[in-house]
C-alpha cells in the first residue's frame, strides 16, 4: 500500500450528522465500560465476600462522590446498551435508510436520557 | 497488516460480528435480571443477596456475563485500537504501541474472568 497516498477525510472540519454522535457516543461509552466493569466486578467481590463487606460497600454508597461515580458508572452502561439494541434493529434491516437512521439515532437518546435519568432517580431516592 | 489480523478474537471479521452480537445479548439480559433483582427486591440485605448470587442459575447466567463481556471487550477495543492507534494517525511507533496496549486490554479481562469465578466458587 502506498503511504504517501492522499487522505481528504479531515474528520474536524467535518459538520457530523446526530448518526455520527451516537456513533461516537457508543465508542466513548464502550472504552469506558472496561474500566467501568473492573468497578462493578469489585463491587460483587465487596458485596458477596462476607457480612463486613457487604455493609462497608453500603455505607461507601451513601456518600455523594461516590453517588455521582456511580451515576456516570450506569449512564455509560444504560447508553451502550441503548445503542447496541439499535445495532441489532438495524441488522435485521430496520432503520437503515437516511431518514431511518437519524430517527433511530433521536431514539437512542431520547431513551438512553430516560434511563439514565431513571437511573439517577435510583441512586439518590 | 498481518498485526491487526493476529489479535483479533476470532480471526475472521465475521465471526467477529456475530460473537459481539451474542454477547451483547448476554450481557443485556445478565443485566435485565440484575437490575430486575435489585428494583423489585423491598428491602436487599446481606443474606438474601447471597443468597441470590448462590442460586446455580444466576451463578451460571454470571459466568456467561462475564465469558460474554471478555469477548465484547476484547472485539470493541480491538476495533478502536485498530482505528485509531494507527501507523497513519500516530506515526511509526503506532503499531508496537498498539500490540502493547492489546495485550494490556487482554491481561486485563483474563483478570476480570478469574477474578469473577473466583468470587462466585472460590470464597
Amino acid at each position: 500500500m502506498n503511504d504517501k497516498r492522499p487522505v481528504n477525510l479531515d474528520i474536524g472540519t467535518i459538520h457530523l450528522p446526530i448518526t455520527a454522535y451516537v456513533s461516537i457516543l457508543h465508542r466513548v461509552s464502550g472504552v469506558a465500560l472496561f474500566v467501568i466493569s473492573g468497578l462493578f466486578i469489585w463491587m460483587l467481590d465487596r458485596s458477596l465476600t462476607s457480612e463486613e463487606t457487604f455493609t462497608a460497600l453500603q455505607g461507601l454508597l451513601t456518600h455523594p462522590l461516590v453517588k455521582l461515580v456511580l451515576w456516570g458508572m450506569l449512564a455509560a452502561l444504560a447508553y451502550h446498551m441503548v445503542a447496541g439494541i439499535r445495532h441489532m434493529f438495524m441488522d435485521f434491516g430496520v432503520g437503515e435508510t437516511l431518514e431511518g437512521g437519524v430517527l433511530g439515532a433521536k431514539l437512542v437518546l431520547y431513551i438512553a436520557a430516560l434511563l439514565i435519568l431513571f437511573a439517577g432517580a435510583w441512586v439518590w431516592l | 497488516m498481518a498485526v491487526t489480523n493476529v489479535t483479533s478474537f476470532g480471526r475472521s471479521g465475521l465471526s467477529d460480528w456475530v460473537v459481539q452480537r451474542v454477547s451483547g445479548v448476554v450481557l443485556t439480559v445478565y443485566l435485565l435480571v440484575i437490575a430486575g433483582y435489585l428494583l423489585l427486591t423491598p428491602e436487599i440485605d446481606y443474606a438474601s443477596w447471597k443468597a441470590f448470587n448462590s442460586g446455580l442459575c444466576v451463578r451460571l447466567l454470571t459466568v456467561f456475563a462475564v465469558l460474554s463481556l471478555a469477548a465484547h471487550a476484547w472485539i470493541g477495543m480491538w476495533g478502536v485500537l485498530t482505528d485509531y492507534v494507527t501507523v497513519r494517525l500516530m506515526g511509526p511507533k503506532a503499531t508496537f504501541l498498539r500490540v502493547f496496549l492489546q495485550l494490556g486490554m487482554i491481561a486485563v479481562i483474563f483478570v476480570y474472568v478469574v477474578w469473577t469465578v473466583a468470587i462466585l466458587w472460590g470464597k
